[in-house]
């Protein structure tokens, strides 16, 4: 998948990863919320809900998820700075730490699941 | 799409929830390890102020900059516009609301 | 037409919004040639009906920018060396305004959204008055300098996602202007166009992708322009001036 050439630059791609993760929080978490709601009725479907966590499968959905929430944090954090402070030339190197920094995150949840 | 007002409250939402997602992140990386149970969810959150606060603070806040993140993403790449678009915003900020609302008084008050 | 390795196989965009298509051509490759030069050649001795603008040839009036390879640029100071894959060119009209025939763009809209930011100096003093001292030092001044330089061309304005998918947003050209304006001492409509570039159609609109800066040909960098006015105008809300 390659963008048209007057979007293929680094801090177009960001902007999609930007949104793009948004958006699959905006569908992820009223589920999340959903799901820590039923500990108010049924905590016992709860503990089965959680069971699936030990699937290899799912590990590994909930380390897209964390990439997801690390990198739309870390990703609006540049944006807001960019926004309300000086500017700084180097956009692509912050963009490129905010992917960074999400996927170090994510990597370390991955490894303390097992 | 967006008025003035509206990116003013987006950005105000985020950085109410910059450093909750931070400490939720935390957490989670924290906690993750010897899996999850509801027991131990709930041995953390239940009666106590803080995470009532840090959850209830975040659940409000993601309910305005889901909503607001929404409607840009609906009127630019889905072409909604006018009362669908209002419809959709507000659906998801009560929704969330709503379902967050429950959620935070589950695992802490309930 | 001519031998390969020392031609130029271009394909052109024509027609209108109604209907569009390419017409190929084999122009002679000429050393330092631009883009601009390739078309001129085209209209001169290949298809004199082949419609497009050009004025000053020399990257000062703004008015020959077209899509080239994918990519809007300024066609006179654009070399064909640099641009050329493998022997091929790609000539199309700039994107986000209509056609009015083949390389030829309608930009009314562009230059109506100047005036909707109120991109306009507005003038404080008269003939008697003495001419206002601009201290070239003072941090007001080197923003503005930062972002005079614009020629109008619309480059940023084609590569802008947020003018093709919002017809409303006034793109990164006016807004870049009118921040010039609001770092203007000697200016006095700074609070109606504040108005202005947060409205329906504003500042708060850009979702600073940057493409603007990636290719404004007098490299300028209006995505800063863009975050300056939301400074202001987060500034203004919470005094709730806005």
């Amino acid at each position: 998948m390659r963008a048209k050439p007057h979007r293929n630059h680094p801090l177009w791609y960001a902007y999609v990863v930007h949104r793009i993760s948004g958006l699959s929080l905006a569908a992820f978490i009223p589920l999340h919320l959903y799901v820590l709601g039923l500990a108010l009725e049924r905590r016992g479907e709860l503990d089965q809900l959680l069971v699936w966590t030990e699937i290899p499968v799912v590990k590994a959905a909930e380390f897209g998820l964390v990439f997801l929430l690390a990198v739309h944090l870390f990703g609006g954090l540049r944006l807001m700075a960019l926004e309300m402070f000086q500017w700084r030339d180097n956009q692509k190197t912050f963009a490129a730490a905010a992917a960074s920094a999400a996927f170090l995150l994510a990597s370390l949840f991955l490894l303390r699941s097992f | 799409m967006l008025s003035i007002r509206l990116y003013f409250l987006q950005r105000l939402s985020a950085l109410i929830m910059a450093p909750l997602v931070i400490l939720h992140l935390g957490v989670m990386i924290y906690a993750i390890q010897g899996g999850l149970s509801s027991e131990e969810i709930l041995g953390r959150t239940q009666g106590s102020l803080f995470w009532a606060v840090v959850y209830g603070l975040f659940v409000a806040s993601v309910s305005v900059h889901g909503a607001i993140g929404l409607r840009s993403i609906a009127y630019e790449w889905g072409r909604i516009r006018g009362f669908s678009l209002s419809l959709l915003s507000w659906g998801f900020c009560l929704l969330t609301f709503f379902l967050g609302g429950r959620a935070v008084y589950a695992v802490v008050f309930a | 037409m001519g031998d390969r390795s020392n031609s130029i196989r271009v394909k052109v965009s024509r027609g209108d919004d109604r209907g569009r298509h390419f017409d190929e051509f084999d122009v002679p490759a000429l050393e330092s040639q631009t883009v601009l030069d390739v078309v001129t050649w085209i209209q001169r001795n290949a298809d004199p009906s082949l419609s497009y603008r050009f004025a000053c040839r020399v990257g000062m009036c703004g008015s020959c920018a077209m899509t080239v390879n994918g990519k809007p640029r300024w066609t006179c100071r654009t070399h064909v060396s640099k641009v050329l894959q493998g022997d091929t060119l790609t000539i199309e009209p700039l994107r986000n305004l209509p056609v009015v025939k083949d390389l030829a763009t309608d930009m009314s809209e562009f230059f109506d959204k100047w005036t909707s930011a109120e991109s306009r100096f507005v003038p404080t003093k008269t003939r008697e008055d003495a001419i206002e001292i601009v201290q070239p030092a003072t941090k007001e001044r080197i923003e503005a300098d930062a972002a005079i330089e614009c020629i109008n061309c619309g480059v940023c304005y084609a590569s802008c996602d947020a003018v093709e998918l919002n017809p409303d947003y006034l793109g990164p050209a006016a807004l870049n202007r009118a921040w010039t304006l609001q770092n203007d001492v000697r200016d006095g409509g700074k609070n109606s166009r504040l108005r202005a570039v947060t409205g329906e159609g504003g500042c708060q609109n850009c979702h600073s992708q940057q493409g603007c800066v990636q290719h404004c040909p007098n490299t300028l960098n209006p995505t800063r322009s863009i975050a300056g006015l939301k400074r202001l105008a987060t500034r203004a809300v919470f005094k709730r001036e806005l």
